[in-house]
């Protein structure tokens, strides 16, 4: 099947009509008429249309879908419809968006805001020695899974909707199509996933919703897949961003204000840009303290196509502003850029800008000093200044970054999603983990397995993980936030638990080996399996106020420094990632080669982000949807990495472990652009770091110096 | 056409111009080359043609009429697995699996030709699969350690 757009941005469809010389009864045509139920595609709001309801509001906003029995003529019969419309002027950036162009949202444009205010940053900027300012951009990023996205629908006799395919969150799915499909059975599965990085949170739920309603109309099997063009285009991306930052500072470099104005290009839609807003908020300081900080957020609306989830979440995009600027504060004071975060980094006991007070598992410094130790970062930055003093065919630059992330949900999400999952003996002796977290190459079927394992006494091989289908496993929310080991292993470990009471209690002990399993299974699991099923309990000293947007923004937060290690062409200026040192506090690592792949992916990711991923917008659609030219990473790009695991346990986390699946992608691309400063005397503050924009700024620099 | 598909001939009756990728998944049953990108940059559908990797998406089936077709289903046709999968388990080098068959199928075209154990040169060998997983280290890793257990 297809999905049929027109591709222009922003404007009305008149008049849509089908070509008679198109054999249009062998295909299945379905529109707005179809939809039973709300014709949305139900996230935070349900403000996205399932099919575009006479007007577009971006132009890959599907309009029409078409399915026929013969792939190649499916998309034959998508181009004999003619659809007249007329389009209105868009708004395709921030600053349009800002300055009211067009309205497409209120009366401002604004989807969301929020406003952090901690002390008195007037004081602040009165007691500063050094005031700093700065303005930061990132570009919107591609997931780049190498697997497209993809989905099958078929309904079943008894007049259920099934859909399955690759996806994060079956539940998600589950509950949008739920209003599309009022009073059906909807039963969602998870398909083997091909990565996803936050690119198949969402956006499932509208190409479910799309083969579910041809699968309603034809009363056939209906399959989608994306190719790769299609998804590169129509689905989600990395909000770009607009950070400014202005900082007050002693004379010796501590800081006594932070002001920090965030704004979020968060598409047409709603989306998922108020949840990936609060993240880039509450994270917009980095991990310091300052007495006095103001934080103030905005998301807006556009005519290109939503912007959602990617690993990080809106924290990579303010944590580049907060680390960039140290080295727009280097550069203005002079003072050192270790030193300065050396001065101000959060130690145990610091409060951050909500009034969270961080009482434990705090790793700043230490995750600092041992990068700098590892990366020997002032010895060779003195020999790197050496070399690019003298004649050669590079310059050598060498960048650190500090950065946290707290995993799990923000705020009062946690109690919101009310997550549960499952362990239950089967009568063969297995034990099942049933959960509808996902796994999509992270390791999360691994990690459950050793928890539970681990909490049972029993070999990993004795445990099973089921697959994610809503018919079979408790909602334990979306696979997403760095929270699955966190918070569904804890669930997990307190079912394990009861499970083994329950066993011990019955048997006298429980049994560890697969025979002596294999007969509780048989003793006790005569009706059915020994099921025990566990709600997320909030620890009662994590005290969030979501009115106020006070108090711990999250339960804890992981820490990571980076050390990126480059070279730039003295003649063509491209750069090259020679070496890269991280030191990473996970908490505990359940599975340190799966945490060093999660360490080592999300600072390539991040590397990609920095240095080559021009997502290309023209009249609001990506103009460069392939990977010939939206260029992610190759095995010849990637650095040698050295991954350091710090374990500075959690206590309310399982075995003491916090999450990890995000906080890599934080930091590599402040580091290279302080690497590149280094490197060429030039601080870059929009990403990507491109050849032509160092070419451009080093003959500025000369055309100012001669 | 006949083609040698993993040490066995097949027939094919179907269009010549049906890409090999489709004819291996859909008229041969071996769903283990996955397609990724469709246009020959992502690597994911590679299979070995006459021993050398290439892009199963961008060859026509009939270029591979009379010719030697290996798939990531060769690697391993019993239960005892290959020395390249069994480092990529032990380096962990494979996270979602969708770019891993065709990664393998590059790498042990260099193992096999006795390609050296230079992390630059498997690097450059390998620079036309793309991983967004692992950050590629964990892959190199694994490809090193096959080629120093053969030479031991």
């Amino acid at each position: 099947m297809a999905r049929i757009a027109v591709g222009f941005a922003f404007g009305a469809i008149k008049k849509i009509q089908f070509d008679p010389c198109c054999p249009w009864k062998d295909a299945v045509v379905a529109d707005t008429k179809d939809i039973p139920g709300e014709n949305c595609v139900a996230t935070i709001e349900a403000d996205q249309p399932l099919l575009a309801p006479g007007r577009v509001m971006h132009p890959m906003e599907p309009i029409l879908l078409v399915a026929h029995p013969d792939r190649n003529k499916v998309w034959q019969a998508a181009r004999h419809v003619q659809i007249t419309y007329e389009e209105r002027d868009p708004v395709l950036t921030i600053e349009e968006s800002l300055a009211r162009k067009q309205l497409l949202r209120g009366t401002d444009n604004v989807f969301k805001e929020y406003l952090i205010e901690r002390g008195s940053v007037k004081d602040g900027f009165l007691e500063a020695a050094h005031i700093v300012e700065g303005e930061y951009r990132t570009p919107p990023q591609e997931h780049a899974y190498i697997e497209p996205n993809g989905m099958a629908a078929w309904v079943e006799e008894n007049g259920a909707i099934v859909v399955a395919g690759s996806m994060q969150c079956p539940y998600y799915v589950q509950k949008a199509l739920k209003r599309i499909f009022p009073g059906r059975n909807i039963r969602v599965i998870q398909a083997v996933t091909g990565g996803a990085f936050g690119g198949k949170e969402d956006y499932p739920s509208m190409l479910a919703g799309h083969v579910a309603l041809l699968a309603l109309k034809s009363r056939k099997p209906v399959k989608m897949l994306y190719d790769r063009s299609e998804d590169m285009a129509a689905t989600t991306k990395r909000h770009p961003s607009i950070v400014r930052h202005r900082t007050g500072l002693t004379k010796d470099g501590r800081l006594t204000a932070q002001d920090i104005d965030i704004v979020f290009d968060g598409g047409a839609y709603i989306t998922l840009s108020p949840v990936v807003l609060s993240r880039g908020t509450l994270h917009a300081t980095g991990p310091y303290a300052c007495p006095n900080v103001r934080v103030r957020s905005r998301a807006v609306a556009t005519n290109t196509p939503p912007n959602g989830a990617f690993r990080g979440f809106g924290a990579p995009q303010t944590l580049f502003a907060v680390e960039a600027h140290w080295e727009k504060i280097a550069q203005e004071t002079g003072l050192d850029p270790l030193k300065l975060r050396r001065r101000n980094l959060v130690k145990e006991g610091s409060v951050m800008a909500t009034g969270q007070v961080l009482k434990e598992s705090v790793s700043a410094s230490e995750a600092l000093e041992r990068c700098v130790a590892r990366a020997s970062y002032e010895a060779a930055r003195l020999s790197h200044a050496s070399v690019n003093r003298k004649p050669g065919p590079v310059w050598k630059g060498m960048g650190l970054a500090l950065v946290h992330h707290g995993p799990g949900f923000t705020g009062s999400g946690e109690v919101m999603l009310a997550s549960r999952a499952a362990v239950a003996l089967n009568r063969d002796g297995m034990v099942s983990v049933l959960a509808a977290t996902t796994e999509m190459g992270q390791g999360e079927a691994t990690v459950l397995t050793q928890i539970v394992a681990e909490t049972l006494g029993l070999d990993m091989s004795l445990v099973r993980v089921e697959t994610p289908d809503t018919a079979k496993v408790p909602n334990s929310g979306p696979t997403v936030a760095s929270r699955t080991t966190m918070i569904i292993g804890n669930i997990l470990m307190k079912a394990s638990l009861k499970l083994k009471d329950k066993v011990a209690k019955e048997l006298g002990a429980f049994p560890t080996t697969a025979k002596g399993l294999k007969a509780a299974g048989r003793k006790l699991c005569a009706k059915g399996p020994l099921h025990f099923e566990e709600e997320y309990q909030k620890p009662p000293e994590i005290v969030w106020n979501e009115a106020a947007y006070k108090g711990d923004a999250y339960g804890v937060y992981g820490y990571e420094a980076i050390i990126v290690d480059l070279s730039v062409d003295r003649l063509t200026y491209e750069v090259k990632v020679d070496r890269v040192f991280t030191s990473t506090d996970v908490g505990r690592a359940i599975h340190p080669d799966l945490v060093r792949g999660q360490i080592a992916g999300g600072t390539v990711q991040g590397l990609g982000w920095a240095l080559t991923e021009n997502a290309v917008f023209s009249r609001g659609s990506m103009a460069n949807s392939q990977f010939t030219n939206y260029v992610i990473p190759t095995f010849a790009d990637a650095p040698a990495m050295d991954l350091d695991i710090i374990e500075n346990p959690y206590p309310r986390g399982p075995y003491g472990a916090k999450g990890i699946g995000e906080l890599p992608h934080n930091a590599p691309a402040p580091a290279v652009v302080a690497a590149v400063r280094q490197a060429t005397g030039l601080l870059i503050t929009e990403l990507p770091v491109l050849p032509e924009k160092i070419c451009h700024g080093m003959l500025m620099k000369k055309g100012r110096t001669s | 056409m006949k083609i040698s598909v993993n040490g066995r001939k097949r027939s094919y009756t179907g269009p010549a111009f049906k890409r090999l990728i489709d004819v291996l998944r859909e008229d041969f049953g071996l769903t283990g080359t996955k397609e990724g990108c469709g246009e020959g940059e992502c690597g994911a559908c590679t299979v070995l043609l006459d021993g050398r990797p290439v892009a199963s998406c961008l060859i026509p089936v009939e270029h591979a009429e009379g010719r030697k077709i290996e798939t990531v289903e060769s690697l391993a046709p019993g239960k005892a697995l290959n020395p390249l999968q069994k480092s990529f388990l032990e380096e962990a080098a494979s996270q979602c699996g969708i770019c891993t068959p065709g990664v393998l199928l590059t790498a042990w075209s260099w193992v096999r030709a006795g390609g050296s154990a230079d992390r630059q040169a498997i690097r450059r060998h390998l620079s036309g699969n793309l991983c967004r997983c692992t950050g590629y280290q964990s892959i190199v890793d694994a490809v090193v350690k096959t080629i120093k257990r053969r030479i031991r």
